[in-house]
């Protein structure tokens, strides 16, 4: 993603905009974009869903497997999270395994999706050390314009929330739902010369120094961050993004539902 | 962060397990230039946690595709040796250290002066010999020296310190006990001249109110991580100034 190059006209567009704050889009600087939710899209998977922000698209499926549990949580069922930039979604994406880019990002979703105890793991246990439920959830970049990262947060989180269980499939008892108790929300700022915007686009992305995100539960407390990017953050910043996070998520968390 | 455990982790009077009080960091010890073929580098100890720096470049760049015109690009390889959790951690990267690597390298690309070197790389080994809670603040401690002992200029070294939650207490530099059972994690790293962030991550559960006060606390030990970071170029240093060495 570093590597592709935006225009200094470009560039001094958005800053300029910034100034005045405004966007090319249109939005203010802590508008997200429009979201768009389109669940049980794939019928071989357990739970899916597509999600648009904007142009960027993500496709998350869950597949729910019976397996081993871990050595340390004999009695918690295991959930796991992949993320593919394919390139299909961005010239700037190539085949092969999944990079650094790839990786940071399956984990900071998976890290507010894990730490707000979404999905009730311990509900998950077939046989006490035996046999556990393995919730595999699987992210695919489909268009990339920018914000994969809550992009992907509301597509995994939109997926687990419809997932079933398929007992019947595996004899394992009656399919249910997968137990999931909260709705984590991811709220990503950049930070673009001195000024910070909510859920960038690729333009804005590629020219920011700094990002911020930060994944908030139902009630508002902090689940997961996630700083990246060369550039620094002040304090200040910091707590603007983070008033920002709560706001917002608790708008998206109405748009789930 | 998901383990559950009947060990009482601050007991009544606010005391650790390991004696420490909250605001407490673990004794830290840092040593620049301990090995003989890396441009700059660096060992550091907190607590029982125990890290190697090195640092080599600026050089040319590998693989060459990476090679940026405008400046140095930094790549980080944080590496956890086999040995250094009690049970054998498989070698080569995974996932985790893959995302670390990443942040650290972000982190440090703030304070180098990239720009004096283009095309060029510089290369930050960070090999974890024992691990006890808080390895990436500790890689990244001990890589800023190292940087600084390999001679690159800096605009500032970069300290790193975790804060969180255990037992319901906000507490500084999380134990390998606190980290397994505590309710949060928040590792930072600051360019200390400005305050500034550059390595920012939480897990867990916090209110706003218990993570303000854990990033105090963290800026607070970070500015005194900074001070040995200092004192442990100073001895290095100090030295050749006496002739007793050819630097």
């Amino acid at each position: 993603m570093s590597e592709y190059v935006i225009s200094e006209i470009k560039r001094d567009h958005i800053m300029n905009l910034l100034k005045e704050g405004r966007r090319e889009d249109g939005r203010s600087v802590d508008d997200i974009r429009d979201i768009q939710i389109m669940t049980g899209c794939v019928e071989s998977a357990d739970g899916s869903a597509r999600v648009k922000l904007g142009n960027t698209e993500v496709i998350a499926g869950v597949k729910i497997i019976p397996g081993t549990p871990f050595g340390d949580t004999p009695d918690s069922g295991v959930l796991t999270m992949g993320a593919e930039l394919i390139p299909m979604a961005h010239p700037s994406f190539e085949s092969g395994p999944p990079g650094e880019n790839a990786i940071e990002l399956a984990r900071v979703v998976d890290r507010g999706i894990r730490e707000s105890g979404m999905v009730d793991v311990k509900q998950l246990c077939i046989t006490a050390g035996e046999e556990v439920w393995m919730c595999f959830v699987d992210m695919y970049a489909l268009n990339y314009d920018g914000n994969l990262f809550d992009a992907s947060n509301l597509a995994a989180v939109c997926a687990l929330r419809t997932a079933v269980i398929p007992g019947e499939q595996y004899g394992k008892g009656q399919n249910r739902p997968l137990p999931v108790t909260c709705t984590p929300v991811s709220v990503t700022s950049v930070k673009i010369g001195n000024d910070l915007i909510l859920d960038p686009n690729f333009d804005e992305e590629m020219i920011s120094s700094a990002r911020l995100t930060v994944t908030t539960d139902d009630k508002g407390n902090f689940r997961a961050m996630q700083k990246g990017g060369n550039g620094s953050i002040t304090r200040d910043e910091l707590n603007l993004c983070l008033d920002r996070a709560v706001e917002k998520g608790k708008a998206v968390r109405k748009i789930i539902g | 962060m998901s383990g559950h455990t009947d060990m009482v982790l601050v007991d009544k009077k606010g005391v650790r397990i390991d004696g420490r009080k909250a605001d407490e960091h673990r004794p830290v010890h840092i040593e620049a230039g301990v090995l003989g073929n890396a441009d700059g580098s660096a060992y550091l100890e907190i607590g029982k946690n125990k890290v190697l720096a090195a640092v080599y470049g600026p050089r040319e760049c590998h693989p060459r595709h990476l090679q940026d015109p405008t400046k140095a690009i930094i790549q980080c390889k944080y590496n956890m040796q086999a040995f250094s959790v009690s049970d054998r951690k498989r070698p080569g990267p995974d996932r985790r250290s893959i995302e670390i690597s990443k942040i650290i390298a972000e982190a440090l690309e703030k304070v180098v002066l990239t720009e004096l070197y283009p095309r060029a790389s510089i290369d930050v080994y960070i090999e974890i010999l024992q691990a006890n809670a808080g390895t990436r603040c500790a890689g990244l401690t001990a890589a800023s020296v190292a940087l600084a002992d390999a001679g690159i200029p800096m605009r500032d070294i970069v300290p790193a310190i975790a804060a969180g939650k255990a037992d319901g207490h906000v507490l500084l530099d999380l134990n390998k006990e606190e980290d397994n059972y505590g309710e949060a994690d928040v590792p930072l790293a600051i360019v200390p001249s400005t305050d500034e962030i550059v390595l920012l991550q939480m897990d867990g559960n916090m209110t706003r109110k218990e993570f303000d006060k854990a990033l105090d606390m963290a800026f607070g030990a970070c500015h005194e991580l900074y001070d040995v970071q200092k004192a442990a170029l100073k001895k290095r240093y100090a030295v050749s100034k006496e002739g007793d060495e050819d630097e």
